[in-house]
Parts: C-alpha cells; sequence; structure tokens
C-alpha cells in the first residue's frame, strides 16, 4: 500500500504540470484584456508600460515558467518562512493578484475559513443525513419512507441551488425576517451571542448545500445497500440466527459503504471549489466568490493559481479514494 | 438408522406462496415430511420444483413479502417453528439447525475474516467469549480439515478456493452443534474432484457428530452415494418417499422413473444422446387440482386430470403420489 501511494504520487507530479500548462493555454486563448477596465484616456505608451509592470510584454513560454518558479518554488518557501520564521522566500518573487495587488495566496488563505465553514459543514451534514436516509430507504424498499425518501432527493438534485437559495432568502429572510440574507464575513465568534448570530447567518446557506449533498449521496447509499442487500452472503448471516440488525447494520452496511466512501472522499474536492453559486447567492466571502471575481475581473494569476489549487485537490483526493478503497476492501490489494 | 425413533423435525402440511406481479404462484403445496435423529434425507428434484423454497420456509428464511408461507406446521424439539416468536426462530437457526448453501463462493461475507465469521454464531448462540470462540472456531476448520487452521482464522473468504469456503461454510454450520443440517445444492457450485471430498467429509462428520442431515440436490448419483431416505419433489409437491434402495430398484412415480432414466451411464453402450423427460415443468399459478405431472407422464389416464393424488403407501417406509399401478414385471426399471 505504501509502495502504491508513493508510485501515485510521483505520477501525480506530469499530471499536475499538464494540467497547469493546459490551465495556462485556456486562460491566455481566453479572450479579454488586464487593462480593459483603465480609462480610455490613458494614453497607448502608458498603457505598453502598464503591460510591461505586469510582466505581459514576455512571451507565454516565459510567463509560463515564471509562474511554475512562482507556485512551486517561491511560494512554498515563503510559507516556510512565514511558519518558522525564516527568510528563505525573495518577497518580490511571489504571485500577485492583479485586482487586488496583493500576494494571491494571502487572499486565498484569508477567503478559505468562510468556505471551509458553510460549504465543508454543508458537506458533512449532508453525509451524515444521506447515509441513514439510504440505509432506512433500501432496508424498507418501496415504502412511505423511501417514497418520500426518493421524492425529495429527486427535487434536492433536480432543483439548481441558486432557485433553492434564492427561495430560502425570500421565505425566510425577506418575509419572516428569521436569518440574514447576507452573509457577514467580518463577524468575529467572541462570546455566546456572536456565536448565534454566525449560526443564524450559516443556516440557510449550509442547508441549500446539505440539502444538494444529501440528495445525491443518499441515493447512492440507497443503491449500494440494495445491490447487498441480495447477496447470498446476507442469506448466510440471517441462517447463523444473526438479528436484523447485525445483518443490516454490520454484514450490510460494511460492505456497501465502500462505494459511498469512495463517493464522499471524490466529492471533498468540490467543498473548495464548488459551491461557487451558493456562495454568490448568500454573499459568502469564501474562494467560489473569489475565482468568480478573478474571472470578472481578468486577475489572471488569481485565476490560474486558484484553478491549479483545485486540480490539484482533485487529484489528491482521487489518490485518497483509491487508498480507501484498498483500506475497506480486503479483496483490493494494490501491492 | 433407527425406525420409529421419534422425529427431530417434523413437517406438516407446508404451503407457501410467492405474490408476484402475475399473480400467486404456490412454489410448496402441501408438503409433509420428517426426519430422524441422524438420519441422512435425500431431497430431489428438478429446478424448480420447490426444493430450496420447502427447506427456506420452515426455517424463516425466504424475504416476505414476496414470499408468504401460509400453512402447516413445523414441529422441532416441540415447537412449532412457524409461530414462534422471532427470537426463538434465531436462536434455533444456526444454533440447532445449521445451513449450508449452493455457491460457496457468494455465501460468505468479503470484508470479514473467516474467523469471525466462524466465532459469530458461537459468541451469539453459546455465549463464548472471543478467546473461546476464536479457540473453537480453529478447531472447527481443523474438523472440516483445513490445513493451518489457526493462521487461516486471520484470512478473508476471497483467499479460500470454492472448495476450501465450502468447508468453512460447514464449519459455520457446525460451529453449535446443531441437531439438523440442512445442506442445499452444496456441491453443485463444486467440480466433480472438490465435490467428492466435500462428500466424503460430510459423511464423516456425520460419522462423528451424529446429527440429521437434509441434503438437497438434483445429482441423483450423489443421492445413491449418501442418503439414507429420499424424497422426490414435482411441481412443489412430494410424489414420492422411499428408503434409497428402494428408491432405486422400485422406483412407483413415473416421475421417478424417468428421472433415474436421466443418469447418463458410463460404462453403457454409446448412446445417441441423453435420455431427457419431454415437456416442461409445470407453471404453479394456481394450487393443484390435478396430477402435476400428468402433461409429461406416458401413463396418465382420465382419472389423472380430475383429482391430484394422494401419498399413499406402497411398501415399508414407501409412499407414492400416484394412481398407476405399474404391473409387477415393470417393477424392475
Amino acid at each position: 500500500m505504501l509502495t502504491y501511494t508513493i508510485r501515485r504520487l510521483l505520477i501525480a507530479i506530469p499530471t499536475l504540470l499538464f494540467i497547469s500548462l493546459v490551465i495556462f493555454l485556456i486562460l491566455e486563448m481566453a479572450p479579454g484584456d488586464p487593462l480593459a477596465d483603465q480609462p480610455l484616456t490613458v494614453p497607448p505608451e502608458v498603457r505598453e508600460k502598464m503591460r510591461a509592470a505586469l510582466g505581459l510584454d514576455q512571451p507565454a513560454w516565459v510567463r509560463y515558467l515564471l509562474w511554475l518558479k512562482q507556485f512551486f518554488w517561491t511560494e512554498p518557501l515563503h510559507l516556510v518562512d512565514s511558519l518558522f520564521g525564516t527568510a528563505f522566500a525573495d518577497p518580490t518573487g511571489r504571485i500577485v493578484s492583479w485586482q487586488f495587488r496583493a500576494p494571491a495566496m494571502d487572499i486565498i488563505w484569508q477567503r478559505l475559513p468562510q468556505t471551509l465553514w458553510v460549504v465543508g459543514l454543508a458537506y458533512v451534514v449532508g453525509v451524515v443525513i444521506a447515509v441513514p436516509i439510504g440505509i432506512i430507504s433500501a432496508y424498507r424498499q418501496y415504502s412511505w419512507f423511501d417514497n418520500l425518501g426518493t421524492f425529495v432527493s429527486m427535487v434536492g438534485f433536480s432543483v439548481p441551488t441558486f432557485f433553492t437559495g434564492v427561495v430560502l432568502i425570500i421565505v425566510f429572510a425577506v418575509n419572516l425576517h428569521w436569518f440574514p440574507s447576507i452573509y457577514d464575513t467580518t463577524l468575529k465568534v467572541t462570546d455566546w451571542e456572536s456565536f448565534l448570530k454566525q449560526a443564524r447567518q450559516m443556516v440557510m446557506p449550509v442547508t441549500v448545500l446539505a440539502l444538494f449533498n444529501a440528495s445525491q449521496i443518499s441515493r447512492f447509499m440507497r443503491a449500494s445497500m440494495l445491490d447487498n442487500l441480495q447477496q447470498d452472503y446476507v442469506r448466510t448471516a440471517r441462517a447463523k440466527g444473526m438479528s436484523e440488525k447485525v445483518v443490516v447494520l454490520r454484514h450490510v452496511l460494511r460492505n456497501s459503504l465502500i462505494p459511498v466512501v469512495t463517493v464522499i472522499a471524490l466529492g471533498i474536492p468540490t467543498i473548495f471549489g464548488g459551491a461557487i453559486i451558493t456562495e454568490q447567492v448568500f454573499k459568502v466571502n469564501g474562494l467560489g466568490q473569489l475565482l468568480i471575481t478573478a474571472i470578472y475581473a481578468n486577475d489572471l494569476p488569481m485565476v490560474q493559481t486558484l484553478t491549479f489549487i483545485f486540480a490539484a485537490l482533485t487529484v489528491l483526493f482521487n489518490l485518497i479514494a483509491d487508498v480507501l478503497y484498498g483500506v475497506l476492501d480486503p479483496r483490493i490489494r494494490y501491492d | 438408522m433407527p425406525d420409529g425413533a421419534s422425529p427431530v423435525l417434523d413437517v406438516k402440511g407446508l404451503k407457501t406462496v410467492f405474490r408476484t406481479r402475475g399473480g400467486e404462484v404456490h412454489a410448496v403445496n402441501s408438503v409433509s415430511f420428517d426426519l430422524k435423529p441422524g438420519e441422512l434425507l435425500g431431497v430431489v428434484g428438478e429446478s424448480g420444483s420447490g426444493k430450496s423454497v420447502t427447506m427456506m420456509s420452515l426455517i424463516g428464511l425466504l424475504p416476505s413479502p414476496p414470499a408468504d408461507v401460509r400453512a402447516g406446521e413445523v414441529l422441532f424439539g416441540g415447537t412449532d417453528l412457524l409461530r414462534c416468536p422471532q427470537d426463538h426462530l434465531r436462536a434455533v437457526r444456526g444454533g440447532e439447525i445449521g445451513f449450508i448453501f449452493q455457491d460457496p463462493m457468494t455465501s460468505l461475507n468479503p470484508v470479514f475474516t473467516v474467523g469471525f465469521q466462524i466465532m459469530e454464531p458461537l459468541r451469539k448462540h453459546m455465549g463464548m467469549d472471543k478467546a473461546a470462540a476464536r479457540k473453537r472456531a480453529q478447531e472447527l476448520l481443523e474438523l472440516v480439515g483445513i490445513p493451518d487452521a489457526r493462521r487461516r482464522l486471520d484470512d478473508f473468504p476471497h483467499q479460500f478456493s470454492g472448495g476450501m469456503r465450502q468447508r468453512v461454510m460447514i464449519a459455520i454450520a457446525l460451529a453449535c452443534d446443531p441437531k439438523v443440517l440442512i445442506a442445499d445444492e452444496p456441491t453443485t457450485a463444486l467440480d466433480v474432484t472438490i465435490q467428492a471430498q466435500i462428500l466424503e467429509l460430510v459423511r464423516e462428520l456425520r460419522r462423528k457428530l451424529g446429527m440429521a442431515i437434509v441434503w438437497i440436490t438434483h445429482d441423483l448419483g450423489v443421492i445413491a452415494g449418501i442418503a439414507d431416505r429420499v424424497i422426490v419433489m414435482y411441481g412443489g409437491q412430494i410424489v414420492e418417499q422411499a428408503p434409497v434402495k428402494d428408491l432405486f430398484h422400485r422406483p412407483r412415480h413415473p416421475y421417478t422413473r424417468a428421472l433415474l432414466k436421466t443418469i447418463p451411464s458410463v460404462r453403457g453402450e454409446r448412446e445417441a444422446k441423453l435420455n431427457v423427460i419431454e415437456g416442461q415443468p409445470p407453471i404453479l399459478i394456481a394450487a393443484p387440482t390435478a396430477c402435476s405431472f400428468r402433461a409429461r407422464c406416458p401413463h396418465a389416464f382420465d382419472r389423472c386430470a380430475r383429482e391430484n393424488p394422494a401419498r399413499r403407501p406402497v411398501g415399508p417406509g414407501h409412499d407414492v403420489a400416484c394412481f398407476w399401478d405399474p404391473a409387477p414385471e415393470a417393477s424392475d426399471a
């Protein structure tokens, strides 16, 4: 397993380099000018100087190699510096966001907590409610519970989050005034009252995303349970005189969780990148919103860096899902 | 085997129906039989004749719905298993009645070790602690002839071959010293060499442990080798019951006779083709009101279409559900 993991990590290096190149080329080919927002009164020669200041006068391959050097060399060194107080990194060599005029990684670190709290919590809540629903739905297939669960998850899965989000805002924020419609990022949790305030502003975005996640995962769970409930080993467990609880929650569940756990692991990168629309609807100042504003502002270094981080997380969690598969299923051996 | 001893298992008038979209399927129709202590009862019949469903019904192993055990009683140790509380039924299953199933490749849980799966019933029914159960599990693996038993307890099912997995299944079935072992086509999925080994193992275990065995199969060759008494099933009914020698030498039911003719002979002259029973097994959408074999029977006459024959005795321990009497000279079929 260890050699397998190391081998997969080594294979990930060329994969990630290739992904970074593809992202760079797509952004290169995309229409749009980083200086488009500048007033038309700026004379052309000044404009050229501004372009040169951003490094845009360099050929594409130089800019790509520069980004690689910045991301894989300068930024890690800077991270080491900030953690241990050393001074390895060149302070001028970092990836700088054009719209914020600040290092891109610093802004990403600022935005990460909001995303993790709202989107991450929604994912956890979604998983926690989806697994039992999937189990009961499968065990009592076609019962009223299963039919209701099927209906709710079809709705939850097919109605887009920007619609459910707006509906919740209209009902609970505008009409009932229960929850705020705008997420206040500056709120600091210091006491019980501010904690309650924080909890209240998280309720709606978390609900919207949790419903969406739970719909998907409960379907997987149900299908996997149904597959396993019909297996011969279930009959063996019953023939051994095991109680229904042991049959379902030990024998069937353990087998059914194998594919579901990998689906859950593969969904984790979407926490970081995803929920772009929900963050936008509820004005949560997270990574998804950061990416959207960076795209609007033609902030190429920020878009390149964020997109690459999402890609790297996807590759990483793919590997984690594969390793988990091997841990959970004794029939899988990687060595 | 002791004759006249009170049976360990007494099944009377068992009826099982499957509710399907196309109506009810009468899979088991008034089946009655008993099992004497230490006896090996063979149950034969073609696919869909109700052999397995009968055995699953009497111990509540059929999924319900769609299955519905509608009538009858199953007396085991003074209790009717069809009307006892679930807890008691669970204590009997795996505790006093052990099961072996057809396909050892899928009958074990792939994510638990073999040791764990053997220890489960021991801990539940015998109240053993972990150490005692593990010791007993090792003894059981040794008993069913798995070498290096102590180490193999920690192996997973996929690390065993088909024959070895069936031995593990037997170890699980025998874990709590059952009075009855029900083996549902335990050798069908195995190749003949392994089949012979498993048969030899069961014979030996029976000698050592003395439990009664119900052996379901469609292989008459296997039955001839190990059974004391045989039940022949057709269309969800028992059509003939006889001691094993009687059945092979003096079969009475036309179906049994046809079945025996289908056994290919190794020694006989090379025939152009194998013997088959012409026609299709009956579709069981209604409870039988006539003999279900009559459409395929060479001896059928008008009474067979009017009445469903009841079982009638024709010899010691031998009964048959048929109106037809073979001519005396034809009885050596």
